[in-house]
């Protein structure tokens, strides 16, 4: 037994099983796909704006869609080929976007990108190089929410940052992509990190894993003995700490404020796969077109972790893992708790798609609904202290205004309340209901 | 894949196993030990009480839920079960039918559907029950068969140890007079002695109370400060003058003060959200119950403790609540400046 607890945040937090099956097994590349879609919005902010036309030859790697504005992102070829149409298909959000297609001829790759291994340590970018080289690869938050990295590295004027934070916490049972790339990558990954200190002008950073990786915690350990700026911390299994505001409570024990952002304590936050995506984008000049996706489910033959090039239909994958298996009554892209189920198998993977997860048909439905019981279980679950069971119950009758009061803005939308519920009422459902309803006034 | 759809609902995609039908399952399987023990005490009678108490409250809310209210029967959840199982856990093992069918209409018909079902009702259904038979039949509710008598339906009656030493106290004997004609504590322990049927035995009571928390149906906090409570006032008084108070130990193991503590006061429904809450509720009701057994005209007082702490519940909740993620660097300015000082001492 360990003598102390690891840290983990205090509000709320629940534990669901963390089924990580396939932890152990290595990250593999997916053979080439025939086609792929890729569409011009994958990440927060502004549609990117396209810059090829049907019919053109393209190379991977070259930029198809330039960002718009500076909340947005740049898109690039995942593959070579020629253009196909350029139409709009239902991405895994279940709206449809305007998407490019692109049918696969060889794998012929931008010269100006170095696909060597070589580990590249000497950083020679200035800091404003470096944002700008990360924006113009198109890096975004790869922990599911998908928010431009450029963005989060130009600190507002008149704020201090002092604390970069790395996430490997991975709290969503079943996916291990973030787990693997800190296995197998773990050099760049902190070459990564040094590029987004730079960038920063921040001379502390932690890299937060939950101890249930206990392999990966003991990797960063071994390699930065002699490091004196970049901390590793084992962190106590608990979800959601891979939310930025639990993660921030969790190391630093510092609460980010109602509306505010992490920069407004003095702390900026991103992903472990996010920092590989950097390493590769500053140190080897590759936008981000690839990233790693877990296939994963209680049921799937081969649960793996896939190297998969941006705007792979989700079906190769599932082929790749052994094929879809008999029982399966709901496939979701991204995690159990926080990811979104998808109608078709045509959906791409983007740069946001951790995982593909298979739910067998006897847990793909919600059981039946009973009265509240007020046992408080939703409200010591909740991460952010709010009462979700009230907020339902607000948002029920349309008293938007009194859920307001209440604060159900600042719900991060875990799933945790609706996870616990012991009469499995939709608790979150009714709060994202309540959220658009106040969307909505402020808009009329 | 078979020819079906794929199901697309919003996430979380995945849910606890214990859910409401689970956790009252469980609580029932925790209620088992002590319907044994007082089984085994009082024979075939608490067998009948129970079942007859069980029968009448899921007729009894089913008819509601039927023929009253026009909407479906709400007895699957097996809530019914358990308080039909706590009622009965709280009246002596000879009661007749009449009178179970009477408190059973109260406590499901008052107690529970009057407010809208499972879920609805600021007090313990059960409890609303036995306090209505409590006031209306003292006698009947009162004579309790003696532990220990024979497998037949009328045995001796006798009173409750509480009994003895609240009519000694009257009487004007002290306290260490009174206890030699009781029973010895490992009997109090593990139930012989005389009571209602379910509140025989601490140590079968303890048993429930392990599996409930093994489970995670419940937390430690309610039975652990309504207890803690009763045992740190009775210990006052008791240190304060012994012949007029008795031992907390003899406290903690006569009348309901286990059964309250362990079934009744962590009931979901009636008690608050938050650990905190629980905290001060199981306190409240330790502090009354003491207040009635020492002070009190009746020899017993958790029943009332727990419907008057009850009421204080949603008062209780409004004070409690979970400190709000983020409030911390919203209200107190000191912490800001203790952040701003942080922020700039880093390098």
């Amino acid at each position: 037994m360990r003598l102390h607890k690891h840290k983990t945040f205090k509000t709320g937090g629940i534990h669901p099983h963390d089924n990580k099956l396939s932890s152990q097994v290595a990250i593999t590349p997916l053979p080439l796909p025939k086609m792929v879609t890729i569409p011009i919005i994958q990440h927060i902010g502004a549609p990117a704006k396209i810059v090829v036309n049907r019919g053109d030859m393209i190379k991977t790697g070259q930029i198809i869609a330039t960002h718009e504005g500076f909340v947005s992102s740049n898109i690039h070829a995942s593959v070579s080929g020629r253009v196909g149409v350029i139409e709009e298909v239902m991405d895994s959000t279940g709206f449809k976007h305007m998407a490019i297609n692109i049918r696969v001829k060889g794998d012929d790759w931008e010269e100006s990108i170095d696909r060597s291994d070589t580990l590249i340590e000497e950083i020679k970018l200035t800091p404003k190089e470096i944002v700008s080289r990360i924006m113009e690869a198109g890096v975004v938050g790869m922990g599911g929410a998908a928010f431009p990295s450029h963005v989060k590295l130009s600190v507002p004027e008149g704020k201090h940052v002092d604390h970069l934070l790395i996430n490997g916490v991975e709290c969503e049972p079943y996916l291990t992509a973030d787990h693997r790339v800190m296995l197998e990558k773990p050099k760049e990954i902190i070459v990564g990190i040094k590029i987004l200190m730079k960038a920063l002008g921040v001379q502390k950073a932690i890299i937060g894993i939950e101890d249930n990786k206990a392999d990966a915690i003991e990797i960063f350990q071994q390699l930065l003995k002699n490091e004196k700026h970049i901390g590793v911390e084992a962190l106590e299994v608990q979800y959601p700490q891979g939310g930025e505001k639990q993660l921030i409570q969790a190391l630093l024990n510092r609460e980010v404020p109602s509306g505010g952002l992490p920069a407004d304590v003095g702390v900026i936050v991103h992903n472990v796969g996010t920092t590989y995506a950097v390493y590769e984008a500053v140190q080897k000049n590759k936008p981000l077109i690839e990233r790693v996706v877990t296939v994963t489910g209680k049921s799937v033959k081969q649960p793996s972790n896939f190297l998969v090039r941006i705007g792979t239909p989700v079906i190769d994958l599932l082929i790749a893992a052994g094929g879809v298996p008999e029982d399966t009554g709901k496939i979701v892209s991204g995690g159990p708790m926080m990811g979104k189920a998808i109608a078709d198998l045509d959906v791409p993977v983007a740069k946001g798609t951790s995982g593909i997860l298979l739910i067998p048909k006897d847990e793909a439905s919600r059981s039946e609904v009973y009265n509240c019981v007020h046992c408080g279980k939703c409200i010591e679950a909740c991460p952010m202290g709010l009462e979700p069971y009230r907020l339902l119950i607000m948002s029920k009758k349309g008293n938007s205004k009194r859920a307001k009061e209440e604060h159900i803005l600042d719900c991060i939308e875990c799933g945790s309340c609706s996870f616990v519920c012991p009469s499995n009422r939709p608790i979150l459902d009714y709060i994202r209901l309540g959220k658009t309803q106040l969307k909505k006034q402020k808009s009329v | 894949m078979s020819e079906g759809l794929l199901t697309v609902s919003p996430s979380p995609h995945i849910h606890t196993d214990l859910t409401v039908p689970q956790i009252m399952r469980g609580v029932i399987i925790a209620m088992i030990p002590a319907l044994l023990f007082s089984v085994y005490n009082f024979g075939l009678g608490a067998v009948y009480v129970t079942l007859l108490a069980i029968l009448f409250c899921v007729v009894i809310e089913y008819a509601i839920a039927r023929y009253l209210l026009k909407r479906p029967a709400s007895i699957y959840d097996g809530s019914a079960i358990i308080t039909g199982m706590l009622l009965a856990f709280n009246v002596p093992s000879n009661l007749p039918w009449h009178i179970i069918l009477i408190g059973s209409a109260v406590a499901i018909g008052i107690g529970k559907m009057s407010f809208g079902g499972l879920g609805n009702n600021p007090f313990n259904p059960a409890l609303v029950g036995r306090v209505f038979l409590l006031l209306s039949f003292p006698v009947e509710m009162t004579s309790w068969p003696t532990a220990g008598a024979t497998w037949s339906l009328d045995g001796v009656t006798g009173a409750t140890p509480l009994g003895i030493l609240k009519d000694g106290l009257r009487a004007g004997d002290s306290v260490p007079d009174i206890m030699n004609q009781m029973p010895s504590y490992t009997d109090f322990f593990f139930g012989l002695q005389g009571g209602s049927l379910g509140e025989m035995s601490a140590f079968a009571i303890l048993l429930g109370l392990m599996y409930m928390l093994y489970r995670k149906i419940i937390t430690w906090h309610i039975p652990v400060s309504m207890l803690a409570t009763i045992l740190l006032m009775t210990g006052i008084f008791w240190l304060l003058d012994p012949t007029r108070f008795a031992n907390p130990l003899f406290h903690l193991l006569t009348g309901g003060i286990m059964l309250g503590a362990v079934f009744m006061a962590t009931d979901y429904v009636t008690s608050p959200f938050t650990h905190r809450g629980m905290l001060v509720f199981g306190v409240g009701i330790g502090v009354l119950t003491v207040v009635i057994r020492l002070f009190g005209s009746y020899p017993e007082g958790v029943s009332f403790a727990i419907l008057i702490m009850n009421a204080f519940v949603p008062l209780i909740n409004s004070y409690t609540k979970q400190p709000r993620y983020g409030s911390k660097s919203q209200r107190h300015k000191a912490y800001q400046e203790k952040l701003e000082k942080e922020v700039k001492a880093t390098p």
